[in-house]
């Protein structure tokens, strides 16, 4: 029964990994193919294909046909740099605004007493259960010329003439900060919850005010949750597409909009990849340090 | 205990930052009672968009089919993802756990597009015809992490002394995960599959990439309709869709706390 | 058996005996092995070497849920989803018998352990005592050939552990298994066990009743862990039956050790075996050493008098609180001889 134990085993372990690998990993190698090619008019809309009959010939051929055209194109053309530096700019400086606004509500849920929490918690995930489509699309209602944030903003007489908020980068970072802050609340709250409250008791024994009780206990020690928030803001706002595409205008896109565009715009596939293999190649070392992070923490529980 | 006391600050910051979360939706849900076609203009209340909404066939058909594709990938992940969380938690250093656990992590903060576009490009280059079935491979993907993620956390308060005891009482490994693993963690793969229905129903760049002809889902149609800016109806649909899912959340997390348990995990990573 | 975690022996080459029908404890402080062995016993760890042997047959390849042999877990390990009833009948239930003697030996299990109008509660709604009754009779139920006990009482308040462990007692007696108790508590052990196995360092020491072990140690740290100790170390007169050179003077004891001659042995002398005097003792006495009381510990039933010898070592001497605290035999800083027969000391080796 030993054999039998192994088989099962074995099973609960290949089932998934075998999909991961199917319909992640191997993807990924595609893609990275696919960029080292050249753009056809054809069905697929590239080439060289790999002709599966032709045995080793075939292979052979595909690779004969690859080339770096494409990253070449890349680099020439000034348009992708500045997408690049574009999407990691407003993904940093959009961060920088999640922490600094998600860290206050995230001290002050872990502050209240315990039965308040959950429902506080609750309340500040619910919104992220509607779709994040929705979310920005009601944005777009307010930011609108003549929408309700001008109509305050005109009635209060903060300014005279009701700016323009669609198609800008403020936009986008509203709708960043909007749609991301559950995903840096949670982490942080989840660590300054399990806080042990004795020692900032300690530390106040020990004769430190407020404020350096938080700044020399309880940041030091929610330093995985903000990294956890940090890395779950920072890398997926790289890719962002939804949010500027539509708040933001189209002089300067983001990384996202431009694989878009190259893809269902240009038709031009072996682009797309190409600079999507340029982004995973940004933010390689940013996932991997959340990888090691999200293992360490899994371990230690 | 004084630290307990909730400062005036901390309340404010509470206040400021659920409210800011709140005040869009209910915009949004007031403005698809406006009767008049303009945001700027109040016309006085009115459903008319909600009626108009039961007529347009094109999309209450996308509503059917990401109901449908999100009730498949949610059941497909909540499956894979379990196993992929006991691989992890209970199969201690096997041969590959660094890129299994790799592949498991990654998915979460991949920016969808690249995610999209890679799955396409297999589908194009294995020559399947793109439609439901493909979307629904992709939404079950990029779910089974979040599952895997949620109830691998599950898994590892585990009391495993209950499993002991139920192989000591003489139940087989398969029996003990049956009866006594399972009815325990049953809560955590719920809520995991709640996470991954609704990550389905939201998700429009990977079915944008991943969809074929006939298969179009309601986050592409409205999308398509509103990226040329504010339409009334697409007001209404996407109260109707809060609406639905707000329902769902609140009866779920008070279905919770009724059995006992510790409220909706939040999505916690 | 051996059984290694990493390079640490955590069950080294150990041998051991058990008979059927005997109330077993495995005594010895935390890390010694004594929970490892035990559930080597119930199969949740395999040996690295050796065999487990269960009337003939070795145990050692046989899965956890197939051996003759239940366990009673120290968390009580209870199925929080299932109720009481449902908890008891889970292993019966495995063994695929019929609902109605499933439901017959459940109550009657309930009834022996005084939980009958529980049965439709479940694990959280009952108090600690209450739950382990519970674990106890789900082990019990399956009628196994041997209960493995991991520390049962380790969370249940004083009380309720004396109770608890005379009440194991009789259900051992009365059901006619062998148990085997894992503890770190050896006035448990002594209590409650036929014979005690004292590990240390994944070695058995000592297997022995109660009273031997507490009376005829066979080593100094089996009879510092058991109880509380005075040793004097000197070395072995010609006659076998004197020890010279202590910090005592010469000490005297009844039973001759298997030593020659000249060898450094301890001489072992537990407190209550201690008499304390004011007179100066009658020439001739043996074992008779002066002090001066350095502390006195009131524990209600007796008090412990530190005593410092000449030397400035220390003995302890326990004298039960007969008559109340004001008639005390002896007060603070007083010159005492203390005295004790020569059959209250034994001669330890090593």
């Amino acid at each position: 029964m030993k054999q039998e134990q192994a088989f099962w085993r074995q099973l609960v372990l290949r089932i998934p990994y075998l999909w991961l690998l199917a319909f992640f990993l191997v993807p990924f190698l595609i893609v990275l193919k696919i960029s080292l090619s050249q753009t056809a008019i054809a069905q697929p809309p590239y080439t060289p294909v790999l002709d599966a009959a032709a045995g080793w010939h075939g292979l052979a051929a595909l690779f004969a046909g690859l080339s770096l055209d494409n990253y070449v194109l890349l680099g020439s053309d000034p348009l992708y740099l500045l997408s690049c530096l574009k999407s990691v700019e407003i993904a940093a400086f959009a961060t920088l605004l999640l922490l600094v606004i998600g860290y206050p509500l995230a001290y002050g849920i872990a502050r209240t007493p315990r039965r308040w929490q959950a429902v506080l918690v609750l309340l500040t995930v619910l919104p992220f259960w509607t779709s994040l489509l929705i979310r920005i699309y009601a944005w777009m209602n307010i930011l609108q010329r003549d929408g309700p944030l001008n109509d305050v903003l005109v009635a209060f007489s903060i300014v005279k003439e009701p700016p323009v908020w669609l198609s800008t980068d403020t936009a986008i970072y509203i709708g960043i900060v909007y749609s991301y802050l559950p995903f840096m609340v949670l982490p942080l709250y989840a660590t300054l919850e399990k806080l042990d409250e004795s020692l900032l008791e300690a530390a106040a024994d020990l004769g430190c005010p407020r404020w350096k009780i938080f700044w020399l206990v309880t940041l030091p020690l929610s330093s995985s949750g903000v990294l956890a928030g940090v890395l779950l803001c920072f890398i997926p706002i790289v890719g962002e597409f939804v949010i500027p595409d539509l708040l933001g205008g189209s002089q300067s896109p983001m990384i996202g909009q431009t694989i878009w565009m190259e893809f269902f715009g240009n038709k031009d596939w072996p682009a797309a990849s190409a600079v999507a293999v340029v982004l995973v190649c940004l933010l390689v070392t940013p996932i991997v340090v959340y990888q090691n992070q999200a293992m360490r923490v899994a371990e230690r529980e | 205990m004084t630290m307990r006391r909730v400062s005036a600050f901390n309340l404010a910051a509470i206040v400021v930052g659920i409210a800011f979360l709140y005040l869009p939706i209910v915009l949004l849900v007031i403005y698809s009672f406006n009767a008049s076609r303009l945001v700027a203009v109040w016309g006085g209340w009115s459903t008319r968009w909600y009626t108009e909404l039961v007529d347009d066939a094109p999309l209450v058909d996308s509503a059917l089919i990401s109901f449908r594709l999100a009730l498949t990938s949610a059941t497909a992940a909540a499956v894979l993802g379990t196993l992929a969380a006991l691989a992890l938690v209970r199969f201690g250093r096997f041969r590959g756990r660094l890129l299994f656990a790799a592949m498991i992590y990654a998915p979460l903060v991949m920016p969808e597009v690249i995610t999209g576009l890679s799955l396409l490009l297999l589908f194009v280059a294995i020559a399947v015809d793109r439609g439901f079935w493909t979307v629904a491979i992709a939404h079950t993907t990029m779910a089974m992490c979040f599952v895997t993620v949620i109830v691998q956390s599950r898994l590892v308060d585990f009391d495993t002394s209950l499993e002991e005891a139920a192989m000591d009482l003489g139940a087989s490994p398969l029996r003990t995960f049956l009866s006594v693993t399972l009815p325990l963690i049953l809560p955590a793969i719920a809520a995991a599959w709640m996470l991954a229905f609704a990550l389905s129903l939201d998700d429009l760049v990977i079915a944008s990439f991943t969809t074929g002809p006939g298969a179009t889902t309601l986050p592409i149609r409205i999308y398509s309709e509103v990226r040329l800016g504010v339409k009334p109806e697409m007001n209404a649909v996407c109260s109707i869709m809060v609406g639905v899912v707000g329902i769902a959340v609140i009866a779920a997390s008070l279905l919770a706390k009724l059995s006992g348990a510790r409220g909706v995990p939040a999505r916690v990573r | 058996m051996t059984k290694r975690f990493g390079s640490a022996a955590v069950v080294d080459h150990l041998s051991l005996d058990i008979y059927e029908g005997e109330f077993f404890a495995l005594l010895g402080p935390s890390g010694c092995g004594k929970t490892t062995l035990l559930r080597l016993i119930a199969g949740f760890e395999r040996p690295g070497a050796g065999r487990i042997l269960l009337d003939g047959i070795d145990l050692a390849p046989v899965p956890a849920y197939r051996r003759p042999v239940n366990m009673m877990f120290q968390s009580y390990a209870l199925f929080p989803h299932l109720n009481v009833e449902a908890n008891v009948a889970f292993g019966l239930k495995q063994e695929g018998l019929p609902a109605r003697e499933i439901a017959h030996r459940v109550a009657d299990m309930l009834a022996l352990v005084k939980l009958e109008s529980f049965g439709c509660r479940k694990p959280h709604q009952l108090s600690g005592g209450q739950r382990q009754r519970v674990a106890l009779a789900r082990s019990l139920v399956k009628r196994p050939r041997v209960l493995l006990l991991d520390e049962p009482m380790a969370s249940l308040d004083k009380k309720l552990r004396g109770e608890t462990q005379f009440e194991l007692m009789g259900l051992q007696r009365k059901l006619g298994l062998t148990f085997i108790i894992v503890t770190h508590d050896q006035s448990e052990a002594m209590t409650v066990a036929d014979r005690i196995g004292v590990m240390d360092r994944g070695r058995l020491v000592q297997v022995a009743p109660a009273a031997e072990i507490y009376e005829r140690p066979n080593c100094r740290w089996v009879a510092d862990f058991v109880g509380d100790v005075n040793l004097f170390h000197g070395r072995l007169g010609d006659d076998g039956l004197t020890v010279e050179g202590t910090v005592g003077g010469r000490l005297c004891v009844a039973a001759k050790p298997d030593a020659e001659p000249g060898t450094m042995v301890w001489v072992a002398v537990r407190p209550e075996k201690i008499r304390i005097s004011r007179e100066p003792p009658l020439p001739g006495l043996d074992n008779c050493v002066a002090g001066t009381v350095a502390d006195i510990g009131y524990l209600g039933d007796n008090s412990i008098y530190k005593m410092r010898l000449r030397d400035g070592s220390q003995v302890r001497a326990a004298i039960a609180n007969i008559g109340g605290p004001a008639e005390r035999p002896v007060s603070f800083d007083e010159q005492v001889w203390l005295n004790w027969p020569a059959e209250a000391a034994i001669v330890l080796m090593r």
